[in-house]
This record gives C-alpha cells, sequence and structure tokens, in this order.
C-alpha cells in the first residue's frame, strides 16, 4: 500500500492581494519502505512540500492521503497526533533545546504521547535511540557540548524515539560537512533498510541523493523528474 | 500524571535559566513580601488601636432602667426601678456575647478625710467584674475588694487618682479611712489614673465600694435616676445631730421613724434595686449580639408580654465603635490597595519576561508542536511556567515577608500580628497573578505557526 498519496496538489501563499502560488499541482506516490529524495533549486517549493508531507501545512487545493488517509478533513488535534506517532521531523537546524541534555531533548516527543509513558520508560527508549545513533556515551551531554553532526543525531533520535513509519528530513546535511554528511546518511539507509522506515529527504547534493531509491526532482512547483537514483539502480541490477 | 508532566516541563524550562527565573520573580517576591509584612503591621496596630478602645470603654453596653412616664410627663430613662442584682448575674450567665457584668449603684455624697472634703463625680457601688468592664483591673497600688466583701456589705473601698490627690494630697492612702455619710470607708486600693474620658469628664474622680454597702449603708434607697447631691436641701425641721455637723443628704419622704421605731420594726426591703449594669461586650463584633441577648433575657426576666415595650434600655458606644471599626477598615483598605498595586507591578514584570520568553523560545515551540504538541499543550506550558514562578515568587515573599515583619518587631518595637489570611491571600493572588498576566504570552505562544516558528532566526 502506498503510504504518502499526493493527488493533484496545490499550495498558494498570499501577499496581501498578490496570489503567489507555489506548488502548482504537484501528484506522487511513495510506497511504505521507500527512501526518496527531492531535489531542485532554491525556492522551488521542496520545504512547502515537505510541510504538506509532515501535516504542518495544508495543501491550498489537492488530496493528501497518508496511510490510506485524507489530511485536509483532519482537525488540528488529529494532525497533531499524526506528527506525534507517525512522523519524525529532521531539520537543516538541528532545533535542538539549549541547556537541556541529549535525553532529554530526545525524550520531548513522548511527553505528547496521548497515552501517557511512564518516566523511565521514556529514559529507557531515549537511550535507546540515542544509543541506535551511536550516542550511547553522550546522554548527559547539552548541545552545546557536541559537534553539528552529533547534535544532529540527536535530531534523528528524537524524530525515532516514537518509532514513526515516516522520517521526513528537509536539508538534514545543510549545516554539516561532507564526512558528517556521508555519516548521516549511511544512517538514514541503515534506517530505511533494517527497521522498514519510510524516509523522505530534501538535499541540493547530487551525492547524497544517490543514496536515495528514488530522486524527485521539483522545478517552480511542479515535478519534473522521477527518476530511479543510479546508485541503487546499479544495485538492483 | 498530565499535571506532573506539565509541572516536570516547567521546572526543566525555568532552570534552563535561572538567572532570568529569579529576576522574574523579584517582582513577585517583592510584593508578596511587602504585602505580608504590611499585613502584619497593620494587624497589629489594629489590634492595639481595638485594645486603646476597649480600654475606652467601646465595647462597653449599658443597661439602664426604663423610663416611667404618667399623664403623659416622661420622666426619662431610669425613672422606673426595673433592674435588680439578679439581672446582672444573669446576664453574666446566660449572655455568651458579654465578656463581663457589673451592676451599679449610684450615689452622689460627700467624702471626707481628716478635715479634707470632697465630692467625686463618681461614687459605684459595684462588683470587682467593673474593672474588667472597663479594662482597669491593673491597681496603682492595693487590691481590689472581693466578692466575699460585696456579699457582706464590708466598708471597704477603691478610690482613683483625683481623690488620693484631692483627700491625701498625693500620699498613700492606703489603709486610711474615709467617711461618705457617716460611713467609714476603709481604702485597700487606689486604682490606676484614666483621664478623662470622651465627654471629658474625669474618669480619675472615682470610688468604687461594693454595691451593697453603698446600697444599704449608705443610699438606703435606689436614687431613682434623681441625684441628690450635696446642694439638696436637707430636712430643716429634722432634729438630728449629725446632720448638724454633716448635712443630710437623704430626702425623706416618710416621717422618720425613731431608732427604737426602727429597731421594733424593720422595713423589709421588697427590691433591691440596682441603678444601671454595666456590660461589657466580648469583641466589637458581637455588639449587636450582645445587645439581642441581653433584651431577651431582661424581657423574659421581667415577664414582659410580646406587645409590652422594654422596661429598660441597652446603650452603646456607638460613636466610639464606629470610630474604631472606620480606623481598621480604613488601615485594611490601605493595605489592600498597596497590595495590589505591588502584586499588579509585580505581575507585568511577569508578563513582560513571559513576553521575552515565548519570542525567545519560538523555535522550540514550533519543534515541540511538530513532534505532536496542540495549541493547548503549549498553552498549558506557558501558563503552567508562569503559575509555577508566581507560587515560586509568593513563597519566597512569605518568607521575607514574615522575615523583615520579624525584624521591625525586634528592631523598631512596632506591634505586630502574624496574619494566616495574608498568606494565604498571598499564595491566593500570586497563582492569579500568575494566571492573569501569564495567559496574554502563553497564549500568544500557542497561536504561532509551527512553520515560522521553526523558521525564526
Ligand atoms: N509563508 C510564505 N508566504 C509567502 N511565500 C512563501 C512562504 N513560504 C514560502 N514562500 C515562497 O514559496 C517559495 C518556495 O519556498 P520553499 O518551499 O521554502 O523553497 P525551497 O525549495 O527552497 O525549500 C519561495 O519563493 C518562497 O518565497
Ligand atoms: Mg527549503
Amino acid at each position: 500500500m502506498d503510504l504518502i498519496e499526493l493527488r493533484d496538489v496545490h499550495k498558494i501563499y498570499r501577499l496581501g492581494l498578490i496570489d503567489v502560488p507555489v506548488l502548482k499541482g504537484v501528484s506522487l506516490t511513495v510506497a511504505a519502505g521507500e527512501f526518496v529524495s527531492l531535489m531542485g533549486t532554491s525556492g522551488s517549493g521542496k520545504s512547502t512540500l515537505m510541510n504538506i508531507l509532515g501535516c504542518l501545512d495544508r495543501p491550498s487545493r489537492g488530496e493528501y492521503r497518508l496511510e490510506g488517509r485524507e489530511i485536509s478533513g483532519l482537525n488540528p488535534g488529529q494532525r497533531a497526533r499524526l506528527r506525534n506517532r507517525t512522523i519524525g521531523f529532521v531539520f537543516q537546524s538541528f532545533n535542538l533545546l539549549a541547556r537541556t541534555s541529549a535525553l532529554d531533548n530526545v525524550m520531548i516527543p513522548l511527553e505528547y504521547c496521548r497515552e501517557p509513558v511512564a518516566d523511565h520508560e521514556k529514559k529507557r527508549r531515549a537511550a535507546e535511540q540515542l544509543a541506535k545513533v551511536g550516542l550511547e556515551d553522550r546522554l548527559d551531554h547539552q548541545p552545546s557540548q557536541l559537534s553539528g553532526g552529533q547534535q544532529q543525531r540527536v535530531a534523528v533520535a528524537r524524530a525515532l524515539v516514537n518509532r514513526p513509519r515516516l522520517l521526513l528530513a528537509d536539508e538534514p546535511t545543510g549545516n554539516l560537512d561532507s564526512s558528517t554528511s556521508r555519516e548521516l546518511l549511511q544512517m538514514f539507509t541503515r534506517l530505511n533498510q533494517d527497521e522498514g522506515i519510510t524516509i523522505v529527504i530534501v538535499t541540493h547534493d547530487p551525492d547524497v541523493a544517490r543514496t536515495a531509491g528514488r530522486i524527485v526532482t521539483i522545478k517552480d512547483g511542479l515535478i519534473e523528474a522521477i527518476a530511479a537514483s543510479p546508485g541503487r539502480a546499479g544495485e538492483a541490477a | 500524571m498530565r499535571l506532573y508532566v506539565t509541572l516536570k516541563t516547567a521546572f526543566r524550562a525555568l532552570r534552563r535559566n535561572v538567572m532570568r527565573t529569579v529576576l522574574t520573580t523579584l517582582g513577585i517576591i517583592i510584593g508578596v513580601a511587602s504585602v505580608i509584612t504590611m499585613m502584619e503591621i497593620g494587624k497589629g496596630a489594629s489590634l492595639a488601636i481595638q485594645k486603646t478602645m476597649t480600654s475606652i470603654g467601646a465595647n462597653t453596653l449599658v443597661v439602664l432602667p426604663g423610663a416611667a412616664s404618667a399623664f403623659g410627663v416622661n420622666f426619662g430613662a431610669g425613672s422606673v426601678v426595673t433592674l435588680s442584682p439578679k439581672d446582672a448575674a444573669a446576664i453574666a450567665l446566660e449572655c455568651p456575647g458579654v465578656r463581663s457584668v457589673a451592676p451599679i449603684v449610684r450615689a452622689r455624697a460627700q467624702v471626707v478625710y481628716g478635715n479634707r472634703n470632697w465630692v467625686p463625680t463618681y461614687i459605684y457601688g459595684t462588683t470587682p467584674s467593673f474593672l474588667t468592664v472597663r479594662d482597669w483591673e491593673e491597681l496603682d497600688r492595693g487590691a481590689v475588694f472581693s466578692e466575699h466583701d460585696v456579699r457582706n456589705a464590708n466598708k471597704v473601698c477603691l478610690v482613683g487618682q483625683t481623690i488620693v490627690r484631692e483627700l491625701f494630697g498625693g500620699l498613700s492612702p492606703l489603709g486610711q479611712e474615709v467617711r461618705i455619710r457617716n460611713v467609714a470607708f476603709k481604702i485597700v486600693g487606689v486604682l490606676k489614673k484614666k483621664g478623662a474620658n470622651l465627654m471629658g469628664l474625669d474618669q480619675d474622680d472615682i470610688l468604687l465600694a461594693p454595691w451593697t454597702t453603698i446600697k444599704y449603708r449608705v443610699v438606703g434607697t435606689s436614687l431613682g435616676g434623681g441625684n441628690q447631691s450635696a446642694t439638696n436641701t436637707a430636712n430643716s425641721g429634722e432634729v438630728n445631730s449629725l446632720n448638724q455637723i454633716y448635712p443630710n443628704l437623704q430626702q425623706n419622704l416618710y416621717p422618720v421613724a425613731s431608732d427604737t421605731e426602727l429597731a421594733d420594726s424593720p422595713q423589709p426591703i421588697r427590691f433591691t434595686s440596682v441603678d444601671q449594669i454595666l456590660t461589657a461586650a466580648a469583641s466589637s463584633e458581637e455588639i449587636p449580639a450582645a445587645i439581642a441577648q441581653i433584651t431577651g433575657l431582661l424581657r423574659e426576666r421581667h415577664r414582659l408580654k410580646a406587645k409590652e415595650a422594654n422596661d429598660f434600655n441597652v446603650r452603646d458606644m456607638t460613636e466610639i465603635t464606629k470610630a474604631m471599626s472606620s480606623t481598621t477598615e480604613l488601615i485594611t483598605r490601605l493595605l489592600l490597595y498597596v497590595a495590589m498595586i505591588s502584586l499588579a507591578v509585580g505581575g507585568v514584570g511577569i508578563m513582560n519576561i513571559m513576553l521575552v520568553s515565548v519570542t525567545e523560545r519560538t523555535r522550540e515551540i514550533g519543534l515541540r508542536m511538530a513532534v505532536g504538541a496542540e495549541q493547548k499543550d503549549i498553552l498549558r506550558q506557558f501558563l503552567t511556567e508562569a503559575v509555577v514562578l508566581c507560587l515560586l515568587g509568593g513563597v519566597m515573599g512569605i518568607v521575607i515577608g514574615r522575615g523583615s515583619s520579624y525584624v521591625v518587631s525586634k528592631v523598631l518595637h512596632w506591634p505586630t500580628a502574624s496574619s494566616v489570611e495574608a498568606i494565604v491571600a498571598s499564595v491566593a493572588v500570586s497563582a492569579t497573578v500568575g494566571v492573569v498576566f501569564g495567559f496574554y504570552p502563553a497564549w500568544k505562544a500557542s497561536r504561532l505557526d509551527p512553520i515560522e516558528a521553526l523558521r525564526y532566526e
């Protein structure tokens, strides 16, 4: 079954009296377990699309089904719940809380679980996720005491702590150097392959894009091309 | 569970910026501390005022006999004889709103000591509880006469400072004897100086003796309101050896019986009356209750039917009580204003910092929304932070306030009184301030758009 199903999605921003169309009819399906890379020039509407995929924003027109469910009909509470349970976010700027330990940062999504989680269970799950991203010995470190790559890995652990099916990453390597970027992408590949998490990642870097199974290129709010990744294609062949 | 999580999150957020937390709460701390200090000083002051007022007789209720009227002529309060010492005893026993009761038999007579004489403003026959009613228990010298003296009509008395000055020239009168209408009274105690009352009458110009002694040995019958002063003309035709030495103050309506006649047929006293009953209400608030209780009791004791008018009057010191309650009310109101202003200032401080905090934490809010926080979660979190801040400030303020009121009472010797209401009120008020002034920033935070919040620099 398709996890994500976009049909003719439009997004129009209204600036005063002028309508600014950003997405002009995007149709895309992403199957469960896929690794998709979104590419495109700056200002082409990638982030806008990601926000819609992440239920932070709603399309002005068109349909968006997540897990077969139409999103535009949901109320804000239901969408918040969906973000909490089904979707994990990784941002370009890591968005970790300053002066807060890695463990506490990772525990944030658990605070908003509708079914309460006991304190020790929260700690256990957060520590487990941090171990998974290789930070088991950095639990008590604050963001200022971590390198950029480590901070982004804490952010990944935070995104995964509620075991979402979908991981959305908007330029996650934008603030990292190339070798740390590579490590992070390897981690994404591993998560995708070992745990079957569906990943959609926005990037400018063709090398990064090659890690993905499929590359979707956006230009001026329209999908320009959908291609199987050369890297993966080679693997498959 | 939910509350616990929210509280923990709030504490974690506050701990992240300790300095700001402390500075923010400073407004509330100072506010609450000043409220507590003021309240305690104010309460001490109003207790002191109340005590002073009590000592000038603010809580005093006077029960007077009713007015007689005949053929349209009213003879004024006290012109009939209706009150008995038993009424006084019954009031003491059965009226819970009354602290103390003393019957009073008045006399106006010359007091003689050696070659000096003086007519005191007050010669009161009463019981020892008179001093309790008047808040005058502490004596300058000697001791109060006892209930035993009252029962036996012993010839003992207490004198006020004016009498000491006029008759004894300031020397100690203890143990000396003065004569009132030829009855010798031994002075057992001297009252402390009290000064003039509100009407300008000298309260120290007083002689107190057991009412039985005054009644049976000095006055003989009730004065019935009509004062017989030394200016009364004596029965001129009467031949009495003592009358030639001392003016006879008694008005004899009937032919005077000779000593032999008196001894042969003693006149039974039909009704022992007193001129007034002095009572003290337990507190100024209980004055109306005490009046109602006394009225009910006396009507019952005097067997008055429902339609019959009271044959007595209960007077209270309305003017003084009014002055007292308006003074304490003024103090309380003044403090309330000060309290409200300082807490409002503290509240504005909290709001200010919370607004700054919301702006500063825009990204955090965006992130929390992205990982599943709803608007109401954000609202609750910031509101909780504000309330926790205010409560922390409140607790600190209580500690500091109590401390400084202690210092004030120790160093400046101002009267203070601990006030539980002030503590309860300031906790309640600081929580309210937290909610009221925390609401707008919290509401602002909850209305943030997560996408813009995440992008905020
Ligand atoms: N809130 C907004 N209001 C108006 N225009 C917006 C808003 N957000 C994005 N845009 C416009 O939409 C276009 C696409 O933005 P975005 O999706 O962020 O591009 P990118 O592909 O670089 O992530 C840009 O031209 C931007 O100016
Ligand atoms: Mg972008």
